[in-house]
């Protein structure tokens, strides 16, 4: 099963909605809460990457019996150092985006700590894909 | 599961089918049926606004026989500070108490009397339990039941403590049984300000029994003790046991702030179900963090506008308003009787049971087969309108889809699918009527309409 959902660059007020929506599906398929919680947090993370750091993007949910995977990509500046921006802390986010409480540089390691597989490819000037699956436990 | 107790009952006589509580339910728990709301016992929450909604004040709340308060010797009426908002100023509280004590009680207690114990008693609580930020209050029981079938992963959140209304009434029976008065002589009867609290009291949620005994509608005991006044004409009022003492916070609890004000830290307020679902879904989402406490009470203004509140909620908070100032220019009388037992009823204060998940939301135990209603809802979602009309007799497409595929519904009922199946000859007239008609009554679509007739 497929959800896909567009994700606006610079669009703070609706950042997180499509989380949010993967969310109200996680819960219709008696997922363990802990999962749900897991999931969500890891693509809210990714979403948000997208709202303060790229132009627009797509979030594309595959479902499976025991899994789920996320493609975010999108259009944007890239990440030029992958192995840096995953590093806690590091973070280029402009005094704007910090103004709105985001830009701790914990975006990318939270991600990582809240999924099961985590793939990122990047092109400078171009834009950045974030794939991560996380597997149902019961 | 243990069904729920509900107290909001629909009339079969006064109810049309009319769909205005159908579309404001925030759990989508009511469906038309023969012309006749009805509500899915799972789904409610108590949160009346249903009852607010209804032209016809075809849904009202069920309470128990006034009456039954003779069955007991001792005979102990809890008030809610919303009770004295219900009149003017030029109504005392000791015309209040006098009446109260002429129908028949032995004692009145101000079940907010409770509030300095048991906002010690959740202080100690955050701070000894500070991985479980933000704590969320169990004030109205609307709520506890909507976390439990909407937001069950929220539940670790909730503060696990008993209720103003239950130590206030462990306290009267406590009293009572220091003066010798053996148990079963001991009646309590809360004067409830909404649908929420009753079913609190009948099926209470991480306890076993209530301690209380019965529970009577705010807009009851306001006709009864209005009537008693009139009758009394100019008249003073018989005296009466003196009005225990009330600090202003605890005269404020039942209001919005309430109790958000009384704690440290960041702390939030939030009424109305509709906000407290928003404020649920971004906590769910950990959108926001780092609060301290939240207040959440499914009325707008609180328990001022409770269902069941027959005066205007913003007369209430004026009237208490004004008690809280008088108050607050009184001295706190340390010799209060209730503090004598506040070691006991602080010991008594944390819930014996736990807040059960009740998720409404999944569409079946087993993960395959609901993947799969999930991919026939999707479909279902391709081919319906997505007006959200209420033909069906379900409050939106979605839920229509939801239905049928749970077995619950047939998609004939969409009134767009009757006319493509009529117009490809898949149905007969006479056939798509019967189906409108089991949805919305005999007669409905014939020309003899005297029953349905406008006035
Ligand atoms: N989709 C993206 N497009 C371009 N750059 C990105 C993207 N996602 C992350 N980055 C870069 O990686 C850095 C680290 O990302 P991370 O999510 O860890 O922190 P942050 O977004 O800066 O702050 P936080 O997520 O804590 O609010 C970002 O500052 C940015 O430079
Ligand atoms: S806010 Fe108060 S009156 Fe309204 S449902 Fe909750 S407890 Fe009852
Ligand atoms: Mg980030």
């Amino acid at each position: 099963m497929e959800f896909t959902y567009h994700i606006e660059g610079g669009d703070f007020s609706r950042a997180g909605a499509a989380s949010s929506e993967v969310k109200k599906i996680l819960k219709q398929l008696n997922i363990d809460l802990a999962v749900i919680k897991r999931v969500v947090v890891a693509l809210y993370e990714a979403e948000v990457n997208v709202v303060a750091h790229a132009h627009e993007g797509i979030m594309k949910i595959t479902l499976a019996p025991d899994s789920i995977e996320a493609v975010i990509a999108d259009k944007g500046p890239g990440i030029p150092d992958i192995a840096l921006a995953m590093q806690e802390g590091y973070s280029t986010a402009s005094p704007r985006v910090r103004e709105m409480g985001f830009g701790a540089g914990m975006g990318l390691p939270n991600i990582k700590k809240n999924c099961d597989r985590l793939e990122i490819e990047s092109t400078v000037n171009a834009g950045t894909t974030v794939k991560m699956t996380t597997f149902f436990t019961g | 599961m243990e069904e729920f107790y509900h107290a909001l009952k629909v009339s079969s006589t006064a109810c049309t089918g009319c769909t205005h509580c159908m579309t404001v339910c925030p759990t989508q728990a009511i469906r038309i049926h023969h012309r006749l709301a009805t509500i899915n016992g799972a789904a409610c929450v108590d949160c009346g606004m249903c009852l607010k909604t209804c032209p016809r004040r075809a849904i009202f709340v069920e309470q128990d026989d006034f009456n039954r308060i003779f069955h007991f010797r001792y005979r102990v009426i809890l008030l809610p500070t919303v009770v004295f908002g219900q009149f003017a100023e030029e109504v005392s509280e000791e015309q209040i108490f006098a009446e109260l004590h002429a129908m028949g009680f032995t004692h009145v207690i101000e079940t907010d009397q409770s509030v300095d114990i048991l906002t010690d008693a959740m202080r100690a609580y955050m701070q000894k339990n500070r991985p479980l930020r933000p704590f969320i209050s169990a004030f109205c029981p609307a709520v506890v039941r909507l976390i439990q079938v909407r937001f069950p992963s929220l539940i670790g959140h909730v503060i696990p403590l008993k209720q103003a209304l239950d130590l206030s009434a462990l306290y009267a029976r406590q009293k009572l049984k220091e003066q010798g008065v053996p148990e079963e002589e001991i009646g309590v009867f809360y004067v409830t300000p909404c649908a929420a609290k009753i079913a609190a009291i009948k099926s209470p949620v991480g306890e076993e029994v209530s301690p209380v005994d019965g529970v009577i509608n705010m807009d009851f005991i306001y006709n009864k003790i209005k009537m008693g006044l009139t009758r009394r004409d100019h008249q003073p009022p018989p005296p009466t046991s003196g009005q225990g003492y009330l600090s202003p916070t605890s005269i404020a609890w039942t209001l919005s702030e309430g109790e958000a004000s009384s704690f440290d830290g960041r702390c939030l307020a939030i009424d109305e179900i509709h906000n407290v679902i928003d404020i649920l879904e971004k906590l769910e989402n950990e959108e926001i963090t780092d609060i301290d406490f939240i207040e959440l009470r499914a009325c707008d203004h609180s328990c001022a506008g409770g269902a069941l509140s027959t005066n205007n909620r913003f007369l209430v908070i004026e009237r208490l308003r004004a008690r809280m100032k008088a108050s607050a220019t009184r001295q706190y009388p340390h010799d209060q009787e209730i503090e004598r037992h506040a070691a006991y009823l602080k010991a008594q204060s944390p819930l014996p049971g736990k807040i059960v998940p009740r998720s409404i939301e999944k569409l079946d135990e087993n993960r395959s087969v609901a993947m799969e209603k999930m991919q026939k809802i999707n479909r279902i979602m391709e081919i319906i309108p997505r007006i959200d009309c209420g033909a069906c007799g379900a409050p939106s497409c979605r839920t229509l889809a939801r239905d049928v595929v749970q077995g619950k519904a047939k998609l004939s009922q969409c009134a767009f699918i009757q006319k493509t199946l009529v117009q490809e000859g898949l149905m007969t007239p006479e056939e798509a009527i019967e189906i409108a008609e089991n949805t919305w009554g005999k007669n409905r679509f014939s020309n003899n309409k005297q029953e349905t007739s406008c006035k």
